[in-house]
């Protein structure tokens, strides 16, 4: 009975940490699908717009603290944060998409793979040029207060991050079923040939792609930076790939199947640590996703029709 | 432009053996008066190693000394004996041009290495650096059957070569070294040298049967979802290699005997080269552009896809692991961080930057994005704006890379520049 007990704790808890990193996986897997069904490419540079982000969330949350402080309650501070930070990086994603990928409309894809990996890369050295090789931390937003149900103990902080993450793809949701925006979207992800005729560009649309997956990537920084509060200009390099496997094995152009990709890479690699040496994490994680795509090559929701590679 | 256009057609009747005189001339002069007379008199403190290039950043003043140093014992020793000596080299590359083209070339490729040598021998670092050079163009190439001829995005080339530079080193550290892992040499030492080739081909087929997890998916799928596999594959390599202890785990594994002097590399990227050329040139190689350029068209010409696919990704891995072992011999050092996504990232930039489906493209791209990154090597951070900013720019331009669907004859650049109808 005891044991028992002590099984069902242990599950739950090692849940709630498996949501949280899949969590992450998710808002940022969300940021690949969308811009591949817009623009039938994946972005490369989508984890160094993560990263990008989150370091324009360290800047933003570091000046609100320093300025408010004290004035006024801690959630307004970690709103007005996030809502700012997701303005500013959205610019971020706007830029590299004029800068990188509007010139490469008629290029090869592989070509625009190479150039998101560049800008990638650009975006890494310009941090490490401009901040040093010093590792900063992000500033704690919120008090963290730990709770303990029934012997499984999880913080406020891990609480907050699951629901932020949920909602914001409640509202991603919303934005691309109900607005008018959002319809242009998924026009242009059903055929992006006959949607130009129709008067709705793709320069416009193309730049709200990837803004909105700026943004959300951008929160997602936030979140990680008050789980995980050490910054590294590298940090976007090992999520932002892990993302990646989670948006191809959801299913390309498919923002449900990402997420839901996105969660199932937490939990394996969660649910491997626990019972595996945690060195094996990736090893073994890798090889599932293998083994899922040798069996159903178009990941779980992915579109039917297969595209015909340019080279 | 008027300057130009004389200049170049005055020049336009060198053969390549002519400018290769005058390179060994430019060899010579800076062996025996480089140190002691023409860099003393310019000021430099010593040799410039690669062009003056790292000197001139490091020190802006030296700028003026170092491009006379390139002048003067470059550029005017090769444009003066190359265009003095074409009386005696036209007709010497018209009695080349009467062999076989294949003597011809090795002839031209025994000169060629001759030159390489001499200019090298004179600091390590220049050994270094060709070598690391020939062992990217090797790597470049087998890259380039797969993602250029082929058609497919391949990610996995660094486990690939992370196979072969394990393999290999296994091998030899087994066999020829006393090595505190793996105990006494079974084989006296000196037959290390004989064998290495066995190695080599050993680890390269061990790449190729590794391949096999990336091509056999490649038949039911295209596109996006190789790539991820072959990211995949990439990532479980690189990770199952870091938890073998054996292999010294991530700490790597060290000390593999230096059997890989230059000629041995040069030797195996001719060899790579012409295995290569020779491949893509065949029907074999030729399927591999229709499968890229319609699947189900080349199907229904009784092409067999599959086995067509399998020969490319086996091909192109066994020179990858080839290069793998090369690599872990010259720096005799490797560890599971070095076969990762930077190394992919390098590997993506060569072959893009250089072109798509042409051996001299990645030629020209291995070399130039490799020669570049040393050259910038003193700015340091900001080396890794300039590599990128000037890829995004050749992938604008030129999105199939610079030097794309094209190929050199071997026998147009080897002829004689005479005067017309000569």
């Amino acid at each position: 009975m005891e044991s028992l007990t002590d099984l069902i704790q242990y599950i739950v808890q090692n849940l709630i940490n498996a949501a949280q990193r899949g969590s992450f996986y998710a808002v940022i897997s969300i940021g690949y699908s969308m811009v591949y069904g817009v623009l039938m490419l994946f972005n490369f540079a989508h984890g160094d717009i993560f990263m990008v982000g989150t370091y324009i969330g360290f800047g933003i949350a570091t000046l609100f603290l320093a300025l408010f402080a004290g004035l006024m309650p801690a959630p307004i501070i970690f709103v007005a944060t996030v809502v700012v930070t997701m303005f500013l990086a959205s610019w971020i994603g706007v830029f590299v998409e004029v800068a990188g990928y509007r010139p490469l409309r008629q290029a090869p894809r592989a070509s625009a793979a190479i150039t998101g990996l560049m800008i990638g890369i650009i975006f890494e050295t310009g941090i490490l040029i401009m901040l040093g090789a010093e590792r900063l931390s992000f500033p704690p937003l919120m008090e963290s207060v730990t709770y303990n149900i029934g012997g499984i103990f999880f913080t406020n902080v891990k609480v907050l991050i699951i629901i932020i993450s949920l909602l914001l793809m409640l509202a991603l949701h919303g934005f691309i079923q109900k607005t008018k925006w959002g319809m242009a979207m998924r026009a242009m992800s059903y055929d992006f040939l006959a949607v130009p005729l129709m008067g709705v560009s793709i320069n416009i649309i193309a730049p709200l792609t990837f803004a909105v997956g700026a943004g959300l990537a951008s929160v997602a920084g936030i979140l990680y930076g008050q789980a995980y509060p050490i910054l590294d200009p590298y940090m976007g390099v090992i999520l932002g790939w892990k993302a990646f496997v989670a948006a191809i094995l959801g299913g390309r152009g498919s923002i449900k199947g990402a997420a839901m990709a996105g969660y199932l890479l937490g939990f394996i690699e969660i649910f491997v640590a626990t019972v595996f040496p945690s060195t094996l994490r990736d090893l073994i994680a890798y090889s599932i996703i293998l083994v899922i795509l040798t069996f159903r090559p178009r990941g779980f929701f992915g579109m039917e029709h297969s595209t015909k590679l340019r080279l | 432009m008027e300057l130009a256009r004389k200049f170049k057609s005055a020049f336009s009747t060198v053969p390549v053996l002519g400018w290769m005189l005058g390179f060994f001339v430019a060899v010579l002069i800076e062996y025996y008066w480089g140190y002691d007379y023409i860099s003393y008199y310019l000021g430099l403190p010593k040799i410039p190693v690669l062009f003056g290039t790292l000197i001139m950043l490091k020190d802006p003043l030296m700028i003026p000394g170092a491009l006379a140093y390139d002048l003067v014992v470059y550029v005017l020793p090769v444009l003066a004996v190359g265009k003095l000596t074409e009386k005696l080299t036209n007709p010497l590359a018209a009695l080349c041009e009467t062999l076989p083209l294949a003597l011809s070339v090795i002839i031209h490729l025994i000169l060629f290495y001759g030159v390489l040598h001499l200019w090298a021998g004179i600091n390590d670092y220049r050994v270094l650096v060709i070598k690391l050079t020939m062992i990217s163009i090797i790597l470049t190439i087998s890259v380039n059957v797969i993602n250029g001829y082929q058609g497919e995005f391949s990610c996995s080339h660094p486990g690939f070569m992370a196979i072969g530079a394990y393999v290999s080193s296994i091998l030899t550290l087994l066999l020829f070294t006393n090595d505190k892992i793996f105990g006494d040499a079974l084989l006296p030492q000196a037959l290390g040298p004989w064998c290495f080739p066995i190695v080599l081909i050993i680890g390269g087929a061990a790449a190729a049967i590794g391949s096999l997890a990336v091509a056999i998916p490649s038949f039911r799928t295209r596109g996006d979802y190789l790539a991820i596999i072959s990211l995949a594959f990439m990532f479980i390599v690189k990770s199952a290699v870091e938890n073998l202890q054996v292999l010294g785990g991530a700490r790597g594994m060290g000390g593999q005997p230096d059997f890989a002097p230059l000629w041995v590399i040069f030797v195996w990227t001719m060899l790579c080269i012409w295995i290569i050329h020779n491949f893509v040139s065949s029907i074999l190689g030729k399927a591999l552009n229709t499968v890229r350029d319609d699947e189900a068209a080349s199907e229904s010409m009784t092409i067999k896809t599959r086995k067509t696919k399998m020969s490319a990704f086996m091909f192109g891995a066994f020179w990858a692991g080839v290069a793998g072992g090369l690599f872990a011999h010259v720096l005799a050092y490797i560890n599971p961080g070095m076969f990762s996504i930077n190394r992919l990232a390098e590997i993506l930039a060569m072959v893009y930057f250089g072109g798509l489906n042409s051996i001299v493209g990645s030629i020209v791209g291995a070399v130039s994005i490799n020669i570049l990154g040393e050259a910038l090597r003193p700015l340091e951070l900001f080396k890794w704006i300039i590599i990128p900013l000037i890829l995004i720019f050749v992938m604008i331009f030129r999105p199939y890379g610079l030097i794309s669907f094209k190929e050199i004859n071997a026998k147009k650049l080897l002829r004689a520049k005479g005067k017309k109808g000569a």
